[in-house]
């Protein structure tokens, strides 16, 4: 009941609307959703974005450095989200975090990730982390779905508390899976590739603020 | 017992059957209609008409719950296309404060000047206090970079988005002697004026338009529509006198003045959208675009109707 007024609130905040461009909402599959990752709404407004009957199967990965921290992160961040809190630093066997996603993934939950590993300052895209790569060859049934999430930078951006009540725009894309003996850097730039090539600007001949333009104004 | 003058209620009937009428008339279009442009025509004005059913109910609602219904659907529809214009606009991170100061500072009290008819500092906040606001709110972040565009896009936006549209609700404030149920007629004339001569310019174009009037800004608009919608739509404004303290004539020419600047306010905007590439301001009312592409018209014909009214129609 919490959880649908607080998804409610998220999309009236955000204006977020979904866009589905290379696979269907309606196709209840073992899916590692990748996003750009630039504000705390990200996790949040995508997980809003997917139809009830997936949202219930699909869980964030958060660090558990920051969302562990106090009580009540960790009561958002378990209760209301159901997330999945994963090691950043010092990772042993035991405390592997790729095997916690598979056994996620393995036990029908679908995943959020986002492999810059931390919020952009600016809303340009950083290098991939490579656990994307080992995850995708833990799971190889998984669909591997980028997402591009828009604005939502500029809605609340890293190092601010108060949103402002811009329009955002969530879009999936066409899933991708690693190549026959493809190697993991390659793969990872393939990816942060399809995550860019989703940004809806790119796609337009002259655009809105997008972060592949060099302009000064446009990378926020 | 209704809340409104009789005049506005014939009006409300007679806008109820010209909506009925477009929903049939569409109806049957969608049935007999076979081409694929044909059937994409309809759908998007069976669209429209649709919009408009709603459009006009929670307009109607609102206006009946009186000054504070009023006065709350202005701010929120200044809130709705403040959010549009912003999100299709350049900003940088040093200007997040002064947005969020725009969003829930300026914008509610502007709206507060009106609730409480304080007409100096309504008149006066935007263009003076919240236009010297915005750059010092920036520049105290210390980013120089593109200085001057960054702070006049957020001014312009303030002034187009909140400033003008605050001046509707606010003729409910005006006092005018000849009105003796308030001024709710008012604001219907300028909405009825306004929004027909948008249709009447559509319809007009789509029947007879021939020779575009503005191609490197807006290529669907034509001079036949132009002439034909302001002249129907003044047509229409002299009919309506009766919500007014104006007689026929005076009620035409008004509403002429009120279609020019809608159309002028329309092109403006296109011409700023025509620059981001962008075809509508969002995609909120289906059929029609953005809350700001339903009330550009709007924009730059209200701030002229409330001062006309102010100057020549009511007792001070």
């Amino acid at each position: 009941m919490l959880r649908s007024a607080f998804i409610l609130f998220i999309r009236l905040l955000t204006g977020a609307s979904a866009l589905w461009q290379g696979c269907d909402p309606r196709e209840r599959k073992l899916r590692i959703y990748f996003a750009n990752h630039g504000s705390h709404l990200d996790f949040v407004t995508l997980w809003a974005a997917l139809p009830k009957e997936l949202r219930e199967h699909t869980r964030g990965v958060a660090a558990r450095d920051y969302w562990g921290r106090n009580a009540f992160l960790r009561w958002v961040s378990l209760n209301l989200f159901n997330a999945l809190l994963i090691s950043r630093e010092g990772i042993t066997r035991e405390d592997n975090p790729i095997t916690q996603m598979a056994e996620a993934m393995n036990a029908g939950q679908s995943l959020i990730l986002f492999p810059e590993g931390t919020r952009s300052r600016d809303g340009s895209i950083g290098s991939f982390k490579p656990g994307l790569y080992h995850l995708a060859a833990r799971v190889p049934t998984a669909e591997l779905v980028p997402v591009y999430l828009q604005n939502l930078n500029r809605i609340l951006p890293k190092g601010h508390l108060l949103p402002i009540p811009l329009i955002s725009t969530v879009v999936f894309g066409k899933p991708i899976r690693i190549e026959e003996g493809e190697h993991k850097k390659a793969f990872m730039e393939r990816a942060q590739a399809a995550v860019l090539a989703l940004c809806p600007s790119s796609q337009q001949t002259t655009s809105a603020p997008s972060p592949t333009e060099k302009t000064s104004i446009e990378v926020y | 017992m209704s809340p409104f003058a009789p005049e506005v209620a014939n009006l409300l009937l007679i806008i109820l059957i010209v909506l009925v009428a477009a929903s049939l008339i569409g109806w049957m279009l969608a049935r007999r209609t076979t081409s694929e442009s044909g059937k994409a025509t309809v759908k998007n004005l069976n669209e429209r008409v649709k919009s408009w059913w709603i459009m006009t109910g929670v307009f109607v609602v609102a206006l009946a719950l009186g000054k504070i219904g009023s006065v709350m659907i202005f701010t929120f529809m200044s809130f709705l296309a403040l959010r549009e214009y912003i999100t299709i606009t350049p900003t940088r991170l040093a200007d997040h404060r002064t947005l969020f100061a725009m969003f829930f500072v300026v914008l509610p009290y502007q709206y507060w000047l009106v609730y409480t008819s304080w007409y100096g500092m309504f008149a006066i906040m935007v263009p003076v206090y919240a236009f010297i606001l915005i750059p010092v709110l920036s520049v105290i972040r210390g980013d120089p970079k593109e200085f001057l565009e960054r702070s006049a896009r957020n001014q312009w936006g303030l002034l187009v988005c909140v400033y003008f549209i605050s001046h509707i609700p606010m003729l409910l404030n005006l006092p005018i002697s000849q009105l003796k149920h308030g001024n709710a007629g008012l604001i219907m004339f300028l909405v009825v004026v306004s929004q027909g001569s948008d249709v009447l310019q559509y319809c007009w174009g789509k029947l007879i338009g021939k020779h575009p009037i503005a191609p490197t800004v807006s290529p669907k608009k034509t001079i036949e529509g132009f002439v034909g919608g302001v002249l129907s739509a003044s047509l229409l404004g002299a009919l309506m006198h009766g919500l007014t303290p104006f007689g026929p004539l005076c009620a035409g020419l008004i509403a002429f003045v009120i279609t020019l600047m809608g159309f002028f306010g329309g092109l403006v905007m296109s011409a700023i959208k025509r620059d981001r590439g962008i075809k509508d301001w969002g995609a909120m009312i289906e059929g029609h675009g953005g809350m700001l592409d339903r009330i550009d018209s709007l924009c730059f014909s209200a701030p002229i109707y409330f001062h006309i009214i102010r100057y020549y129609f009511s007792a001070p």
